[in-house]
């Protein structure tokens, strides 16, 4: 039995469920990504493929910053926190993360100084506190995350701060969804447009996935209903033979984004050629770096980098779960050697990972795990 | 990380660039407005907070819906909220 969470709109949530169902044709199989962890976090906590009919899955796509960093950098980062006088900060999500010799967490435990920061403000902080330390912020995120640190960039500049330096590991949405559109393995309908990416880069630059993939995408707020609710803007789109980009969530992303963050980032930061990704491997123009003007901030710059790439684990398919070609339950490791405690994936350790929130939200134990595994057989 | 959460603006630090103080969910922190400088905010605004920074201004209705949506996620909010309280930018 699979259960649904109770929530105050449920009964919302079955009216919109019945419309959706109207809107599928029959016979037809539909696949729609939802790009955001902050959505497939929502989907399992509420249950919501339970809302829906048989013949639309759901599928979950890159978006999650902490699940696309490649081992090879996680090394690189705890070589710059091995090196003397260095105090090396970090969102509380990466502390977990493992790289080819162990997380953040283990490094600590053998002596480097990482500490767990809530904003890349905290790090700067930490730097004006420690002026005979060398304090790196190791940056990570989309689009949502990267005008925080090239906001704090500037101020460093401001300050003539001369013990501080970002470790640079943004990533941009655009290259990956195109990368997963340009994937064989994977025919979709539709996007679920992530939520937070857009209130700074806007819509307009999803219009290629309509203009040149010919497929739907809707901007969606994290509540349940509106889940459901792009999804039923999807479908009507289909529906009636439109592939457009639209807005759910137009009571916080403004159709343009937020220019001053744009700005801020394309003041401090530019395009790297490349960049890997985990599971998605190698994508160009997808990830960001510090601009010459700033150098003396970064830290790719200031430590000489092993750079090494490391092959994720055999046993891993975090590749696969983030293009959304395997289920995190069709794992040959989930649940089992693979859990929150002890991932063995990045999808394992942040809660916006989609393994983590199938695990997390009890749908999924061991035994539950096998009985699930036997029913997709069987 | 990834999480929004909803703030309300007590007032602008007139002495600190770009920083107003925010209640968040009861907890009142420095947070850095710079990238919403063409917003105008003021004391009583809403705005989406996101690593320290407002990342847009939302109406009160909105940040209600958020913060009832965010209690009800559990863990990973509970989490931010505890990095927030540790969180000292000013
Ligand atoms: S179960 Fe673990 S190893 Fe398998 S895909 Fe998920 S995070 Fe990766």
């Amino acid at each position: 039995m699979r259960f649904v969470d109770e929530y105050r709109d449920a009964d919302k949530a079955q009216v919109l469920a019945a419309q959706i169902a109207g809107l599928c044709e029959p016979g037809r199989h539909y696949k729609f990504m939802e790009v955001c962890g902050g959505h497939t976090h929502t989907i399992y906590k509420h249950g919501l493929e339970d809302y829906l009919p048989e013949n639309i899955t759901l599928v979950h796509g890159p978006g999650c910053p902490v699940c696309v960093i490649p081992m090879g950098r996680v090394d690189d980062a705890i070589h710059i926190a091995s090196q003397p006088d260095v105090i090396m900060t970090s969102f509380g999500d990466m502390m977990r993360v493992p790289g080819g010799n162990g997380s953040f967490l283990d490094a600590n435990a053998a002596g480097a100084d990482i500490r767990m920061v809530y904003s890349p403000l905290d790090a700067l902080k930490i730097a004006r506190d420690n002026p005979s330390k060398r304090v790196v912020f190791m940056a990570i995120g989309f689009e949502t995350t990267a005008p925080s640190t090239a906001m704090t960039v500037l101020r460093a500049a401001a300050e003539g701060m001369e013990n501080f330096s970002i470790f640079c590991n943004h990533v941009t949405i655009i290259p990956a969804v195109k990368a997963i559109l340009d994937s064989p393995d994977l025919r979709l309908d539709g996007f679920i447009g992530p939520g937070h990416v857009s209130t700074v880069i806007g819509c307009r630059p999803y219009d290629f996935i309509a203009s040149q993939y010919g497929k739907p995408l809707v901007v969606a707020g994290f509540e349940p209903l509106d889940i459901l609710q792009s999804i039923y803007m999807i479908l009507l789109q289909l529906k009636e033979g439109r592939c457009e980009i639209e807005n759910q969530y137009a009571r916080v992303v403004p159709w343009d984004g937020n220019h001053k963050a744009l700005q801020v980032i394309s003041e401090t930061m530019e395009l790297r050629p490349y960049f890997e990704w985990r599971g998605l491997g190698v994508i160009s123009h997808s990830a960001l770096r510090v601009r010459e003007s700033y150098a003396t901030f970064d830290a790719e710059r200031l430590f000489a980098l092993p750079g090494v790439r490391v092959a994720d684990p055999k046993a891993c398919q975090c590749g696969e779960v983030l293009k959304g070609v395997l289920k995190p339950w069709e794992c040959k490791v989930f649940g089992t050697a693979c859990t929150p405690e002890t991932p063995i994936g990045t999808c394992m350790v942040s809660s916006e990972g989609a393994c983590a929130a199938y695990y997390n939200f009890g749908r999924f134990t061991r035994t539950r795990v096998e009985q699930a595994v036997k029913g997709a057989i069987s | 990380m990834c999480l929004g959460i909803p703030g309300e603006i007590i007032e602008l630090l007139t002495g600190q660039p770009d920083l107003a103080r925010v209640s968040v969910s009861g907890v009142k922190r420095a947070i850095n407005i710079g990238l919403l400088s063409e917003e105008d905010l003021q004391p009583g605004d809403w705005i989406l907070i996101h690593v320290g920074f407002a990342l847009s201004k939302i109406d009160e209705a909105e940040a209600k819906a958020a913060m009832e949506f965010l209690e009800g996620i559990g863990l990973a909010y509970e989490e931010e909220i505890a990095a927030l309280r540790e969180s000292r930018i000013d």
